[in-house]
Formats: C-alpha cells, sequence, structure tokens
C-alpha cells in the first residue's frame, strides 16, 4: 500500500547566519490510509514545524516530502494551494467563522471542490455534522455553541470533502477529558471509515490510547 | 398542500444559503458595525453631494442670463472674461445685422444699481422717521443692495421670458421697470406689495422708480435679482452715450440658415473686438470664467475632501473587520482558499458597503438640497447625472479602500493556525 506522506531525510532551519538554528534534523516517517499516529514531545522539539511543513503550509528547504504521491519539494505556490485542498486541518482554537452557522461553516470546505454541485452542500454538511453528534445545532451560529460543540463543527469542517489525510494540533487542549475523549473518538471513527490517515499532535496523555502508532520527537528527531 | 410549500421553501433557503457572498455575511453579522460603516459612506456622500451642490449653485447660477436670452448667436466683447464687465460699440450690432443669414440683432444692457428695500421708505416705519430726525446718518436704515439692471429695447425683445415679453409696452412710462420675484429677501418684499397695491414705489441709484410688473428669472451668487428696463430710461439715467456700447447682442437668424456657417460669416467680417457665439458657448465662457476664480476652485477641493475623508472611513471599516477575521482569515488560507478568494471578501464588502451606503446618503443630500434652495432661493436641483457620478465615485471610494485594507490580508499566514 503507498503512503499517503513520505518524509525523507526532512531537514528545517529557522532563521540566518549566526542565528540560524535547525528545528527538523534528517526526519524520517511515511502514514498509511486508514491509521492514527500521535506525535507527541515536548515544546520546541519542532513537532509544529514538522506539522506545517507535512500541511503544505511551508516551502520545504531540504530532504523529500511527498503528500498524495505530489513532492512538495521545490513545489510552486499554486501546487501548494492545490495540495492543501486535499488535506483536513483541525486547529487548537476552532477559527470558525462567527458570521456563518455550523452548516456553512461546514461548506467553507465544499466550496473549494469545484465538482461538488452547490446543492449537495448542505445535505453533505448536514449529514456530516449529525455524525459528529450536532444534528440538533446545524443552523447555530459558534457564539452559540460550547466549546467541545465547536470543536466539533471544525472536525465536521475537516471531513466533510473527505481529505485522505487529517492533521491536528491540539485538538483537545481547550476541552474537558470527557468531551476531548469524545472528539478524538470521532476523529478515529470517520478516519477509519473513509480510510485516511490521521497525524496528531498532543501533550494530552488521556488520548494517547486511541493511536496505532506513537511518534516520540525531540529536538528535531523522531525516536518512538 | 402543506408540505410541497414547506419543501420548495428549504430549497430556496439551501439554494441562497450556497451561494450567500461570504463578504455580505461578515458585514451583516456585525449589525453595529454596518450601521456605523453605512452611516460613514453616507456621511461622505452628503459631503460630496453637498460641495457639488454648491459648486452647481456658482456654476448654473451664471449661466441664468445666458439661458434666458432669445437668439441663436450672439456677440459680446473679445476684451471681457465676462458679459457683465464687457461692452463693444454699437456699431458691431448693426454691422452683424447686415450679414447675410442675420434676421435681426438686439441689444442688451447690463449695469448694476443701488436698491432700497420699499419697505424702508414707508412712512409708517418709526425707525425710518426717527433716523431722518435723528443724529444718525440716514443710510444706515436706508442701506441700499445691489440689484442688476437688464435694459432692452422693447421693440427688440431680448429675453426669452414670457412674462416679461407681456408686458414690454408697459416699460415705456419714465421711470419704470419690471421686477424679479425670485430675487433674494433682502431686497424687500416687493412681489407681495405689488400684489397688495398693485405699484410698489421705491429708489434706485437715487432716483425714484416704480415696479409696474413682476416675472421670474431667479438670483445666483452675485446678484441678487434682476430688473428690466427700456432702454430709453436706462438712458435717462445713465446718459445718452451708455447706449452706444452694448454688453452682449442677440441675433436672431433667417429660417433654414445654417448656424455655424453664419457664425463663421460673421466672424471674418466683424472686427477683433467681439466675439459671436453660440448659446452653449456663452455658458462655456461664464463658467469657465468661474471655475478661474478661487470660489470655483475652493468647492472643487471641498468636493475632493468629501472622497477623501470617505475613503478613510470606509479603510478604517475594512481594516478594522479583517484584522478582527485574521484567524479565521488564515485558516480559509490553510484550508486552501486562495489569496484571491480572500481578496474578493473583501471586495464584495466594499462594494455592499457603497451600494447600501449611498442610499440615505441620497436621501439627506436630496432633503439638504431642498434647504438649501430655501435658506438661499437660489435653485438647486438634484440632477440624474449628478447623482449617477457621485454613485461612480462612492464605488471607486470603496474599491480603492478595499484594495488598501487588502494589504492587511497578506498577513493572515496560515502556518500561524498552528500556534494556538
Amino acid at each position: 500500500m503507498a503512503p499517503i506522506v513520505s518524509v525523507e531525510n526532512l531537514t528545517h532551519a529557522f532563521g540566518k547566519g549566526a542565528l540560524r538554528k535547525s528545528v527538523l534534523m534528517n526526519v524520517e516517517l511515511a502514514l498509511y490510509p486508514g491509521e492514527v499516529v500521535i506525535l507527541e514531545g515536548p515544546s520546541g522539539s519542532g513537532k509544529t514545524t514538522l506539522l506545517t511543513l507535512i500541511g503544505a503550509l511551508r516551502s520545504v528547504q531540504q530532504g523529500s516530502l511527498k503528500i498524495l504521491g505530489q513532492e512538495l519539494h521545490g513545489a510552486r505556490k499554486q501546487q501548494l494551494m492545490k495540495t492543501r485542498n486535499q488535506i483536513g486541518f483541525i486547529f487548537q482554537a476552532h477559527n470558525l467563522l462567527a458570521c456563518l452557522t455550523s452548516q456553512e461553516n461546514v461548506s467553507t470546505s465544499l466550496k473549494l471542490h469545484k465538482h461538488i454541485p452547490k446543492r449537495e452542500y448542505r445535505p453533505r454538511s448536514e449529514e456530516i455534522l449529525k455524525a459528529v453528534g450536532l444534528g440538533d445545532h446545524i443552523d447555530a451560529y459558534p457564539k452559540n455553541l460550547s466549546g467541545g460543540q465547536k470543536q466539533r463543527v471544525a472536525i465536521a469542517r475537516a471531513l466533510v470533502s473527505r481529505p485522505k489525510l487529517l492533521l491536528a494540533d491540539e485538538p483537545t487542549s481547550s476541552l474537558d477529558s470527557k468531551t476531548g475523549r469524545n472528539v478524538v473518538e470521532i476523529m478515529q471513527r470517520l478516519a477509519r471509515d473513509e480510510g485516511c490517515a490521521v497525524l496528531l499532535v498532543t501533550h494530552d496523555n488521556r488520548i494517547l490510547d486511541i493511536a496505532d502508532r506513537i511518534l516520540h520527537m525531540e529536538d528535531g528527531r523522531i525516536g518512538s | 398542500m402543506k408540505s410541497p410549500f414547506l419543501k420548495s421553501l428549504k430549497t430556496w433557503r439551501q439554494i441562497l444559503q450556497a451561494h450567500k457572498p461570504l463578504g455580505w455575511a461578515q458585514l451583516s453579522h456585525q449589525k453595529t458595525r454596518l450601521l456605523v460603516a453605512v452611516t460613514g459612506v453616507a456621511f461622505s456622500n452628503i459631503l460630496i453631494f453637498t460641495q457639488l451642490g454648491i459648486r452647481a449653485l456658482l456654476f448654473d447660477g451664471v449661466t441664468l442670463l445666458p439661458d434666458n436670452l432669445k437668439g441663436d448667436l450672439f456677440l459680446v466683447s473679445a476684451y471681457a472674461p465676462t458679459i457683465d464687465w464687457g461692452t463693444f460699440p454699437i456699431i458691431h450690432l448693426y454691422k452683424a445685422n447686415a450679414v447675410e443669414g442675420v434676421a435681426s440683432a438686439s441689444p442688451l444692457y447690463i449695469s448694476t444699481a443701488n436698491w432700497v428695500n420699499p419697505e424702508d421708505l414707508l412712512p409708517s416705519n418709526p425707525s425710518d422717521e426717527g433716523s431722518e430726525s435723528g443724529d444718525g446718518p440716514p443710510q444706515i436704515t436706508l442701506f441700499p443692495n445691489r440689484v442688476k439692471v437688464l435694459a432692452l429695447n422693447p421693440v427688440a425683445p431680448v429675453l426669452d421670458i414670457p412674462e416679461v415679453n407681456q408686458q414690454l409696452d408697459q416699460l415705456n412710462a419714465p421711470d419704470v421697470l419690471l421686477f424679479d420675484r425670485l430675487a433674494q429677501e433682502k431686497l424687500g418684499p416687493v412681489s407681495g406689495l405689488f400684489a397688495e397695491t398693485g405699484e410698489v414705489i421705491t429708489v434706485m441709484n437715487n432716483r425714484r422708480v416704480r415696479v409696474v410688473g413682476l416675472f421670474s428669472l431667479g438670483s445666483n451668487m452675485f446678484d441678487n435679482g434682476h430688473v428690466v428696463m427700456s432702454d430709453w430710461n436706462y438712458a435717462r439715467r445713465r446718459g445718452r452715450d451708455s447706449l452706444s456700447r452694448v454688453n452682449i447682442a442677440s441675433l436672431t437668424l433667417d429660417p433654414g440658415a445654417d448656424l455655424l456657417t453664419v457664425q463663421a460669416r460673421l466672424q471674418a467680417h466683424l472686427s477683433k473686438d467681439v466675439r459671436v457665439l453660440t448659446r452653449e458657448e456663452v455658458a462655456e465662457s461664464e463658467q469657465n470664467f468661474q471655475a478661474s476664480l478661487p470660489n470655483g476652485k475652493v468647492l472643487s477641493f471641498g468636493a475632493a475632501m468629501g472622497f477623501i475623508v470617505g475613503i478613510v472611513i470606509v479603510y478604517q471599516v475594512l481594516y478594522t473587520d479583517v484584522s478582527d477575521h485574521l484567524p479565521e482569515y488564515a485558516t480559509l488560507k490553510a484550508m486552501g482558499y486562495s489569496d484571491r478568494a480572500l481578496l474578493i471578501v473583501v471586495l464584495q464588502e466594499a462594494l455592499i458597503l457603497a451600494v447600501i451606503g449611498f442610499i440615505p446618503g441620497f436621501i439627506t443630500s436630496y432633503w439638504v438640497y431642498g434647504l438649501l434652495t430655501q435658506v438661499t432661493r437660489i435653485p438647486l436641483t438634484m440632477r440624474a447625472d449628478v447623482a449617477f457620478q457621485i454613485f461612480i465615485l462612492t464605488l471607486v471610494m470603496c474599491i480603492v479602500s478595499g484594495g488598501i485594507a487588502m494589504n492587511k490580508l497578506r498577513s493572515a499566514d496560515p502556518a500561524d493556525c498552528f500556534r494556538g
């Protein structure tokens, strides 16, 4: 089975000259369809940098990074944007648009896919919102939702266009343990059903057991 | 019956929802901010409208006389920027009359005179008597105002005002004139007194005059009002020589004569001291003269200021909006939205603000125009072409501010989303 993400010998540094500081060193990683991988490690270990690189939000400096078969080293801006279309993102802050309802927020993700007709926006977003347990809050605005509900809308937004790769950065950090648990379980279930790979960065020990693999990162290197 | 209706309602909602522009959602979500923004746009609209309105008062006012002249071509002095100032020897008028294609030529004499409010002369006015017997100089209560005198030959009517032309035979009596009922109030309640008594007597340039009729022409920023008298009365007041120099002559062409051909022929025949102009050229030359004075420039500048104020207000609104939603926009970028798609959102907001801000701006300006007309007694109308120009200006204003606010959008870095 071809990996969804394959990272080979990836090295990344910030700053210039004497201030140059390496954050990633010779990172090797492969993610396969349907697996949930947790990336943990102390702050400053380079987790977020790795996540933004895999998310095509940064240019690759050195080494090889392939997402869904597309080499991102030396890729153009247009290509990076196209790659991002195929990735689902879940952030620590839910970052929902305050002016849109749950259903409309979820639809923003569908709008990026020109082949999905507009009349399907509502049924498809309703379906995914029901799947994350928000069937009663389809037309609610974010200000009327609790923290956990908002994060679930964000998950629905990330998953509605059926991405092959889901990247999540501390998705449970602002949630209590029960809600947090609930949220990652939804992610896990939907990921399995759709055969998508999940890369989850977290400090949260309570959810480590949902992972198929746990990678530990320290000083820009991955151990396990 | 109920359920298909509900179903179609639901379908419509879905369609609307799927097409709802994000820009509109952003704007309408915060009602107070939307109100402030719309007020800002409307305010700058009112500023521009008012400045352009006052400008129109100035520029439309100076063409009042040319617009109400009879005739096809006009002779004016080549040495004066405005017909009020320049005169030319009447011999040119006779010469012009002899040119082929000209049917008739009639002179118009223009000057100003001091006009005394007839109310100040009424014997029942106690302050009047007091000032005559008291220590104070009588000029204080009898302070005259300027009025513009139009003198014409009653057998060669030169004004295109039917009311004047019907009363021409009355002008042959000594010291009589027709008075403009749209004149400024400070000239006195002449039309009211005339309606009451059928005759008003007052003093003009230290000589008694009798108002024997009224007409409507209007005033502008420089002339409080107009009076019309015969050339014979004009000469009685200003000396016989005054009729030898004409301010403007109106030429009526033979039926079928070509305007431009006759104009060229006249200009070739006449001395270089006079210019032969069409009605539009006379109006244009009066307006150009105004535009060359500080007044016109100041008012154009005022309109430009309104435009700039509008840009600043709309820019502030859009900039705050973008700044407040930066994390949201960054998220959209991370999801794969292009810069262009987000720029379109800001432009949408700008355009929506332009359109909904223009409506209250226009309505208020309409009211301001009415107020200005009432206060100045100078007719000011909301012209469709001016309103359209200002609408276009508003669109430009909002797009420019949107363009500036977009720079902020570029600073939305999707990689920031991952740092919580």
